[in-house]
């Protein structure tokens, strides 16, 4: 099969999923609406320091724009036989998985671009380098679009694919520094923090937002390395599954 | 004859159980081919391993001369498959969704209006294609996912259960349809519970049942085999209590009670009118009607599987 009609298979599957599924209207405002209330509950508690939540903010919005809709729309379509139709199609799996990982970052970077503008507004947050917000933001997506596409092929039904999204979601939320700063965590939690792609989302937002860009190559690079573990793991998983 | 479809030995084993046996079977092309049997006798396997869904544990298939383990790909530019489910997306419009499968089988841009307008022509879905799908009856869903699987042009069909949970309308309107497929020469492979629709569509029919074919043959010639055998049809009132096991006296090869009605299976009608008369007698039951039938596709389907077909239809449509 050749590289223009596999990239047709995956343009084809992100339009479709962007259609049927992503742009609704409830989905869109959870995206935004969910890190806003977070980031209000703990602004009430440090109102002095809320400059400081902008690069949480969008990694969080990033996390949660992805993964959300992701792990319910594939696994909501295993269950109905739709994903079925894109089996049955002449289009490679890593294709298919694509499609759909891809489908999940652009919405993830709608809601992450909402919320940029919004931390910029209102919280008075600083572009300092727009190139390297650029590049953290697509590496994020991606690569958390991709871990919900491995929790959506690894489970069966709905409810449990929300539900193990829920597992690695909420520890991240606490445990990647998008609240608290690593600096202030225990040195065991830091170890774990280190092992999790969003606490390199928020590093590097950090660097790019007001920061002085210090440390953000490598975390573009270990982004990088998550986004192809996570993909290659969700195609070879959904093969294996089938 | 030119071969659509060459299958050899198909084997499928999911852990201890055997789904399928040794499935073998060839498909001419053109010729609309029936796989008949009841719930789990490996029909939905088969056609998952031939349109590229599941691997088999053995046994080797080729389909318009591609190697099905090796040429995956080319396979599924050639087949198209209409599930038992209507699996297109509820939140699309019909247009669509025969837009995105066209893009997923790589039909050429300049081709895909000119094509999805015929179909939705030849399917009269023409008013409905800027309705979502999920708003569709449940015909029209049919309708509409048959459109689909023919918008990339394939040479052959894979239909499980086409017309299965459709009204009357709906399924005759269906059934011409899938006729029409005959005269463009597509090649259909067909699962049905339906026997009388496997009669009137096939050309051949496949009776598989355990992950085994027990017969391969046209409607007419297991029509012929199973009138050797003539059937003896009573209408019965007041008997309630009658079973095939209190029938047990009857000469017969095989005796089916179902509700006011007894079909006896034997060479000695005569014999079994007597033995039926005493049963009657014994029982208190009326014999209201008596007649010796011609035996059906039907009646040959229940002699090679040993289910009565209502009992297929009711599980079938019980599992809905």
């Amino acid at each position: 099969m050749s590289f223009t009609e596999e990239f047709e298979g995956v343009v084809a599957i992100v339009e479709k999923d962007l259609k049927a599924y992503y742009f609704k209207p409830p989905n869109i405002s959870w995206g935004i609406l969910f890190p806003v209330v977070l980031a209000l509950a703990f602004s009430l508690r440090n109102p002095d320091g809320l400059t400081e939540l902008a690069p949480g903010l969008v990694a969080m919005a990033a996390l949660f724009g992805t993964t959300s809709m992701e792990a319910i729309v594939i696994t909501f379509e295993k269950r109905v036989g739709a994903f079925e139709r894109l089996l049955l199609a002449p289009v490679s799996h890593a294709s298919i998985m694509l499609g759909k990982i891809l489908g999940g970052a652009v919405f993830g970077l709608v809601i992450s671009a909402v919320m940029t503008v919004l931390t910029t507004v209102f919280l008075g947050a600083q572009m300092t380098d727009v190139l390297g917000f650029t590049a953290a933001l697509l590496l994020t997506v991606v690569a958390h679009s991709a871990l919900g596409a491995l929790v959506a092929v690894s489970v069966k039904e709905v409810f449990e694919a929300q539900t193990l999204s829920n597992y690695f979601r909420f520890p991240m939320i606490f445990l990647c520094g998008v609240f608290i700063p690593l600096q202030r965590m225990p040195l065991v939690l830091r170890y774990v923090a280190r092992l999790l792609p969003l606490t390199y989302s928020v590093d590097a937002f950090g660097a790019v937002m007001g920061g002085d860009g210090a440390g953000l190559l490598l975390d573009l690079v270990v982004l990088t390395g998550y986004c192809f573990v996570l993909v290659a793991s969700s195609v070879r998983l959904l093969r294996r599954n089938l | 004859m030119e071969h659509s479809i060459i299958v050899e030995g198909l084997t499928k084993r999911y852990g201890d159980k055997l789904a399928l046996d040794g499935v073998s079977f060839k498909v001419g092309r053109g010729e609309v081919f029936g796989y008949l049997g009841p719930n789990g006798a490996g029909k939905s396997t088969t056609i998952n391993i031939l349109s590229g869904l599941i691997e088999p544990t053995g046994g080797t298939a080729v389909i318009d001369g591609h190697d099905l383990r090796r040429e995956r790909v080319e396979i599924k530019r050639k087949i198209g498959v209409v599930p038992e489910a209507s699996n297109l997306y509820d939140e699309l419009t019909v247009r669509e969704n025969l837009g995105f499968v066209s893009k997923l089988y790589h039909v050429p841009r300049r081709l895909r209006e000119e094509r999805i307008a015929r179909l939705l022509d030849s399917f009269d879905l023409d008013e409905y294609g800027g309705r979502r799908f999920g708003r569709l009856s449940k015909g029209l869903k049919r309708r509409a996912v048959l459109a689909a699987a023919l918008v990339h042009e394939p040479d052959i069909l894979f239909l499980d259960e086409p017309t299965s949970g459709l009204d009357v309308v709906s399924a005759r309107t269906l059934r011409h349809m899938i006729e029409a497929f005959k005269e463009r020469e597509i090649t259909v492979f067909l699962t049905t519970h339906y026997i009388e629709e496997a009669g009137s569509l096939c050309d051949r029919i496949a009776i598989l049942v355990c992950g085994k074919i027990v017969t391969i043959d046209t409607p007419h010639a297991l029509e012929a085999a199973a009138q050797e055998m003539p059937v003896l049809d009573a209408r019965v009132e007041n008997g309630e209590r009658l079973t095939e096991e209190a029938l047990g006296g009857v000469p017969a090869q095989d005796i089916r009670v179902t509700g006011d009605r007894v079909r006896i299976y034997t060479r000695d009608i005569p014999g079994a009118i007597r033995a039926l008369s005493r049963v009657s007698e014994e029982m208190g039951f009326s014999i209201m009607e008596l007649n010796t039938v011609k035996p059906s596709l039907e009646d040959a389907f229940i002699r090679l599987t040993g289910l009565s077909a209502d009992l297929m239809r009711t599980e079938k449509e019980g599992r809905r």
